[in-house]
């Protein structure tokens, strides 16, 4: 038997900019809609303040962190407290290899705010499928 | 004018709650008391950075939590921050059943009336603390 664990992908809390928005949004868009079925999050917060629950999921389950900027909180948390993330996307990173410029409002996103969500979402969803394609053969 | 007063929601991912705290807070810090008020990450924080740390240890805190796990609070008391007011968005939904969200990637109207309502509360609680600081 094949085993295809979900994946967990978390978002740094990112309130400092509109990275931070991005990142979520592009999170929750995988989780609804772009891997429905192959994903799952976890609150980083709740990760981050001490939840056993949270901490042993990132440790037994690959996770991808999405972070909004350079400093990858997410990632760093998630490796710090649980297990290394089998794959990350820096949303700063991204943009500057598209050549775009962060949203301007990080409350409310407008239409092309909202497109590149969607791109972000997209790479995301990316990084999902590559870990699920060399994802582990585990005993039935 | 003196330092500003800092709040920090919890912005938890899995409920409408976290986007509704997210929400409130920027609607305060960038709209109704800029200037005034002020906002960081709680992940950076958590994470050790001591320029966020030392922002938490000499300000008036607002803790914005989303649930009863108030991990907003939690962390902000984990690095030595006092947090002067608290608050819940499942209480205050309580006191607005009929603003029921629905939604958590983009807030529906119920979800926007209450951030509004939520950060009109906030930014009089602002006033506040910055009355008695004068």
């Amino acid at each position: 038997m094949n085993i295809r664990p979900k994946v967990g992908v978390v978002s740094c809390s990112g309130e400092c900019c509109s990275l931070g928005t991005l990142s979520r949004i592009a999170t929750r868009l995988v989780l609804e809609n772009l891997r429905a079925d192959d994903t799952v999050t976890i609150c980083l917060p709740l990760f981050l303040a001490g939840s056993s629950e949270e901490r042993w999921f990132a440790k037994m389950f690959p996770t991808v962190a999405v972070d909004g900027c350079h400093r990858l909180c997410a990632k760093k948390a998630i490796t710090k407290y649980s297990a290394p993330t089998a794959a990350s996307v820096d949303v700063e990173s991204l943009l500057e290899k598209w050549g775009v410029e962060a949203p301007a409002n990080r409350r409310d996103l407008d239409a092309s705010g909202v497109r590149l969500a969607e791109r972000v979402a997209q790479a995301v969803a990316e990084k999902v499928d590559e870990h699920r394609r060399k994802a582990t053969r585990l005993p039935s | 004018m003196g330092k500003k007063v800092l709040i920090l929601p919890c912005s938890g991912i899995g409920k409408a709650f976290g986007s509704i705290n997210r929400d409130a807070t920027f609607r305060v810090v960038d709209e109704l008391r800029p200037g005034k008020a002020e906002t960081n990450c709680l992940s950076l924080l958590v994470m050790g950075d001591e320029d966020a740390k030392r922002q938490v240890q000499t300000s008036r805190c607002i803790a914005v939590d989303g649930c009863s796990l108030e991990c907003s609070k939690k962390l902000i008391e984990s690095v030595g921050g006092k947090v002067t007011t608290h608050y819940r968005v499942m209480d205050f939904l309580r006191k607005h059943r009929d603003l029921k969200p629905g939604s958590i990637t983009f807030l529906d109207e119920n979800g926007k009336k209450l951030s509004q309502l939520l950060a009109e509360e906030i930014a009089e609680k602002v006033d506040e603390l910055e009355e008695e600081a004068e």
